[in-house]
Parts: structure tokens; sequence; C-alpha cells
């Protein structure tokens, strides 16, 4: 089974204290989810929240960065892991201005992923569109899996 | 200890619209910070995976409707490991007390984030009437 190897995840995590309220409101989380026919979404809890996929030669980890500059966003991986940190800046705005609402948040993240399996770290890939991160991690050659053929 | 604080996590709120969706998927409601100058008022909107040419802005009857679609992130050959966020649509929207200058407003979306400037109307300045007597 393919989730096994990342039982472990995450490996960093703040915040212990309201753990048994994140394990309630997952569950909970997860009885909707299912009623409601969507995917069951499993959170760590830490920002940026990312999405993490796998084709037969790469991983691909994804996480919604919305007015991110690339310049402020540090990206490094070694064998196994990979840490992807940075800040939110929100400029400021004329100092005249009444702001009615305010919901963006600006701050310093930082999250470190441990994929469990090697990756070639010489090849990691990263790119930003659209506020959208893209990480295109290539899995090293003794992860790939083998194709056995039957005699 | 840094003068900008940490980041928390927080999902993307799911919202219901009130009218029916064409297209099947959840509907989320993008943050927003709104201010107002004397000159205008200004809309950022925090809409990641949102292109230009699938966001769609409309104003009527002080109304103003701001939508983007996402298109899914996923490959086709991809399989999911783990899953935090989804993606659907972004929809939200305000009505407005200042009257706008339709024919002004300026919409520029960059790294995902909406920058909406909606100009008022220069007000009318007020007319001094002087009575003369009779």
């Amino acid at each position: 089974m393919i989730l096994k190897p990342y039982f472990g995840w995450p490996d960093v995590r703040f915040g212990q204290t309201f753990d048994e309220f994140d394990r309630m409101r997952r569950q909970l989380d997860l009885l909707t989810g299912n009623l409601m026919g969507r995917p069951a979404t499993r959170s760590a809890g830490v920002f940026p929240l990312l999405n993490l996929t796998e084709d037969k030669d790469h991983y691909y980890i994804r996480a919604e960065l919305p007015g991110v500059k690339a310049e402020n966003l540090e990206i490094q991986s070694t064998g196994t892991t990979i840490s992807i940190s940075g800040e939110r800046k929100i400029p400021v705005e004329n100092k005249n201005a009444k702001y009615h609402r305010r919901e963006r948040e600006a701050g310093k993240f930082s999250r470190v992923i441990n994929l469990g399996k090697e990756i070639n770290a010489d090849k990691v890939e990263a790119g930003l569109a659209n506020g959208i991160l893209k990480v295109v991690l290539p899995k090293a050659e003794k992860a790939k899996p083998k194709q056995i053929t039957v005699k | 200890m840094t003068d900008s604080k940490e980041l928390q996590a927080k999902e993307k709120q799911a919202v219901t619209t009130p009218t029916e969706q064409t297209k099947p998927g959840p509907v989320f409601s993008p943050e927003v910070d709104i201010f107002e100058t004397d000159a205008d008022i200004v809309l950022l909107a925090d809409m990641p995976g949102v292109k230009a040419e699938n966001l769609n802005i409309d104003l009527r009857d002080n109304t103003l409707t701001i939508k983007g679609d996402v298109s899914p992130f996923e490959g086709p050959d991809e399989e999911d490991i783990v899953i935090e966020y989804e993606v659907g649509q972004f929809a939200r929207q305000f009505s407005l007390s200042d009257t706008i200058d339709q024919a002004r407003i300026e919409a520029k979306l960059e790294d995902g984030v909406l920058r909406l400037t909606l100009p008022k109307v220069a007000k009318a300045t007020p007319r001094k009437i002087t009575v003369q007597a009779a």
C-alpha cells in the first residue's frame, strides 16, 4: 500500500496542544467529506498546505502561495527530504486608506517534508505560476519501481 | 522575536452559492482585503491558480461578483499520495454602497492575487444657491 511509507507524515509539527481537537475535527471532516462524495483531505496543519502526488518517475509537490514572490521563497532538498520556507509580504498601502476588511495574512513559513524514499536532489525543479508553487522531484534510480518480466 | 509572525495553515472556506452550479465541484470563498481612499475602493483577493482568462468580474446593481475557475492541478498519470487542499472555483459577492465609475474599473492579476480598483464617481460639487430678495 502506497500510503504506508508516508505514515509518519509530517515529520515536523507545531502546536501539539490542539492535537486532540485536530484529530476529532479530522475525523468529522472525513465523515462529512465521504458523505458528500468528496475526497477526504488530511492536513498536517502546517503552512503551506500542500498536495503530494507521484507518477512513475517523479514526485510532485504543489502548494498555494498567492502573492509570494520567487525571491522570497527558499527550497532545499536532500536525499529524502525537502524543505520549503519563505515569507509572504503584503506591501503597505496608502496611509490614508480605511480598511473595511483584512483577511489576507502576511508572515513567514517553513515546512519540511519527508518523502521516505530517495530522490535525485540535484535535479529538483521548482516553478511558481499564478500563485501556485510546483516542485518536481525526480525519483532516484533505486527508488523507481522495477518492472519484472515473468518468464 | 522576529517582527513578522508565522503563518498558520488555514483551510479554504468552501461555500454554497445562491445559484446552482453548472459545473460540479467545490466553490471556495477567496480571502480579501478591502480598503477605501478618497478616490477609490480597492479590493485584493487571493485566488491561487486562477488565470486571467478564467477570471470573471461583474458589477451590476451595486453588486460586485468575482469568480475564478481553477483547472485540476494533476497530470493524467499522477497518483495522489497526500492531499491537503482541494481546488475548485473561487466565488464571492459584495454589495457596494458608493457609486462606482464603471468605465474606469481596473483589474490586475498577479501571482494569484487579484487587485481590483473601483474608482468612485466624482461627487457633484455642492452648488450654492443664492436666494435673491425680491
